[in-house]
């Protein structure tokens, strides 16, 4: 290189100029997150205010509010939206549930050595694929003849069939590893000699999980919950496949994408809206400052 | 702590987004009124060499290479035969096609009744010189110039194959014999919860065709051109059939599995789903009322460069060889009268030879302001408020 013999002996051009060096680093991911990401969200915010030719479904470049209106004024989007927050809450707290114990059993009660092996045993449905995974709890709460219906039949019972339920059933399947990880994470950051202190000062197990354990790994909880809420209310394909006639936000959004492409995009900027309120709660707990 | 920075940032482009909105207001406000059709000159021939490429938009399982299988190719001898190198793009509704055929890039597609007055009216597609198709003579007479491929006595494109959307039904719930739409639509269904209904804004159509028979003082006598309130009897009946319903279905494997795990016990079908149920089981009719139904066209899109090897292609997809093979492949009736000589059990299987049984099948067809059905004095309900309509109903 041609500078470095005129350079001082240590360092080169980058040393020498600190902005440029945090530029030629920033560059590459900084294009990324605004051509792509920014952009793509704002080509979709500005589609959202025009329309189609009823006809032809063509785009007609003409401001309107009308599809906002539409959105927040017919109940049956309403219903759809409501539903589909009810169900990311509810697979929020069932993962939540089910995964803070089983983290808890990974990082405190398991052997260490067993520890790599049930971490990799998380993460192995992430390697199968999504369609796969939908379309065997199809299998499985397919009523009278899925797997559930054939064990529940000696009770009496059947399947609760498709709908709601079997949506949340499903989402909450394939999220958990996204909640048990972090949460992994934070019980193995738990310093023993806090424990040891909680015990000294006379606190049973249970005192010690509330008050020593649980504000500690609190923000790894908030961390999964962003998974399983935002990846629970943008799905859509396991509501087709699973969900009978339920349908979720993002059903809608494809119902109309092809046809209607600016109400679909007004549409879609309603989970971005909940997701930004929902970083926005979680920021006011102090959670994202731990993380 | 970014969080902060990145929220503003995106509410800055958020608001150079409606900046940019506001700006944007006035310029262009589409090309396909539907008042008039745009002109676009027929190419008067002759057709030359080919160019050497051919880009084709497809519907899956009509345009093969054989790649899918060996036994299915009827591209690879149309490239040896005129040099013409195929690229296949499939899609997956008809709203798809229109959409991609809206962005160009595309010398051909197979367009479904659904889709071809669309691009017709949006000047996407040109008008077809039929001198140059020699295979156009063997086309079943009952598939020309119809109001799906056709506008003012112009023809836009070269027939394909067709079908009828069937009911079916699981006989050991709803009874030996069915003939009737009914079981689908009224709420004293033997087949109640377990009603399975095509998940499409065009199966509103489905009803209007079950209110043709059902309240003739509605006066439908197309199911696609329906003022508002012929259009608001259709939406109510599907309110009523709603509950009935145990699934929508749009992916046919969907309802192979529901069908065969007992289900879905009354249901839309086509015929190349119900050749793989067990008969004994599963019983399938062309409902008394009659049906929707399709019928695909190949188009050829306004600007396309490579014109002769459009022509080559339509020709070539048209000729009975080829027709019968690629209907045979589908599953639906081929439309070269010749085809079924060269496989007759295919055409009595799909009805290919039998008007009578088209008579009462509705091709899928674009609604659209102007009714279809020649009526001045009412406004139809055009397709994006089908569209908007079929939206509000699932949700």
């Amino acid at each position: 290189m041609a500078t470095t013999t005129a350079s001082p002996p240590k360092g080169g051009f980058g040393y020498r100029h600190p902005r440029a060096r945090l530029a030629a680093l920033l560059a590459a991911p900084m294009a990324w997150l605004v051509v792509v990401y920014l952009g793509s969200l704002a080509a979709l915010f500005l589609t959202a205010f025009w329309t189609v030719d009823g006809f032809t479904g063509a785009l007609v470049r003409t401001f309107t509010l009308e599809n906002f209106v539409d959105v927040f004024t017919t109940p049956a989007y309403l219903q759809t939206m409501l539903r589909t927050l009810g169900i990311a809450i509810s697979v929020t707290l069932l993962c939540l549930l089910i995964g803070v114990p089983v983290a808890f059993f990974m990082a405190r009660v398991a052997r260490p050595r067993w520890q790599p092996l049930l971490v990799a045993l998380i993460l192995t449905p992430l390697w199968a694929s999504y369609l796969v995974k939908v379309y065997a709890w199809r299998a499985m709460l397919s009523p009278e003849q899925g797997v559930l219906a054939w064990f529940l039949a000696p009770l009496g019972l059947d399947s609760p069939g498709f709908g709601e339920l079997s949506i949340i059933v499903t989402l909450t399947y394939l999220w958990l590893p996204y909640m048990i990880l972090p949460v992994y994470a934070g019980f193995t950051r738990v310093p023993n000699s806090m424990l040891d202190a909680s015990a000294d000062l006379g606190a049973k197990g249970w005192r010690t999980f509330r008050s020593v354990i649980v504000p500690i790994i609190f923000p790894t909880m908030v961390a999964g919950s962003i998974f399983t809420f935002s990846l629970s209310l943008g799905d859509y394909i396991t509501a087709q496949i699973v969900g009978g006639k339920v349908i979720m936000l993002g059903n809608v959004v494809q119902q109309n994408y092809v046809t209607n492409l600016p109400f679909a995009a007004a549409f879609a900027t309603i989970p971005v809206i909940i997701v930004l309120l929902y970083l926005a709660a979680v920021r006011r707990t102090g959670a994202l400052d731990n993380l | 702590m970014h969080t902060a920075r990145l929220l503003k940032m995106m509410a800055v482009g958020g608001a150079a987004a409606l900046v940019l909105a506001a700006c944007g207001g006035g310029s262009d406000s589409g090309s396909g009124d539907s008042g008039g059709v745009p002109d676009v000159p027929t190419y008067q021939g002759p057709v030359g060499d080919g160019e050497g490429a051919l880009n084709i938009l497809a519907w899956p399982g009509y345009a093969e290479n054989g790649s899918t299988d060996p036994s299915a190719n009827w591209v690879g001898p149309f490239e040896e035969a005129t040099g013409c190198k195929v690229n296949v793009k499939t899609f997956g509704t008809s709203d798809e096609a229109v959409k991609l055929m809206q962005g160009g890039g595309w010398d051909v597609v197979s367009a479904s009744g659904d889709a071809s007055l669309r691009l017709i009216y949006g000047g996407n597609v040109q008008p077809i010189n039929m001198d140059l198709v020699p295979n156009y003579a063997d086309i079943f007479p009952d598939l020309k110039m119809k109001s799906h491929n056709s506008v003012n006595g112009v023809a836009y494109g070269v027939p394909h194959g067709r079908g009828a959307n069937l009911l079916v039904w699981n006989k050991e719930k709803v009874g030996e014999t069915v003939d009737s739409w009914s079981v689908m639509f009224e709420p004293d269904s033997p087949a109640a919860g377990g009603v399975g209904p095509y998940d499409s804004p065009i199966y509103i159509a489905d009803a209007a065709v079950y209110l043709m028979a059902t309240q003739p003082e509605l006066g439908i006598k197309d199911p696609y051109a329906i003022d508002q309130t012929q259009f608001d009897a259709a939406i109510n009946l599907l309110k009523q059939q709603e509950p009935l319903v145990s699934e929508y279905w749009s992916d046919y494997l969907k309802q192979i599995d529901a069908v065969n795990a007992g289900t879905m016990t009354a249901a839309t079908s086509w015929q190349v789903i119900v050749n793989g149920f067990d008969p004994a089981t599963v019983g399938s009719v062309k409902a008394k009322e009659g049906a929707t139904g399709w019928s695909d066209t190949w188009m050829i899109a306004k600007d396309t460069p490579n014109l002769n090897c459009a022509y080559k292609w339509l020709d070539w997809i048209a000729s009975p060889e080829v027709n019968q093979q690629a209907t045979a492949w589908f599953g639906e009736a081929p439309s070269n009268v010749k085809a079924c000589d060269i496989d007759p059990e295919q055409c009595a299987t799909y009805h290919a030879n039998e008007p009578a049984y088209w008579e009462n099948v509705y091709y899928w067809n674009t609604p659209t302001e102007v009714c279809l059905d020649g009526r001045t004095d009412v406004k139809c309900v055009p397709y994006s408020e089908w569209s908007k309509a079929w939206s509000e109903l699932r949700s």
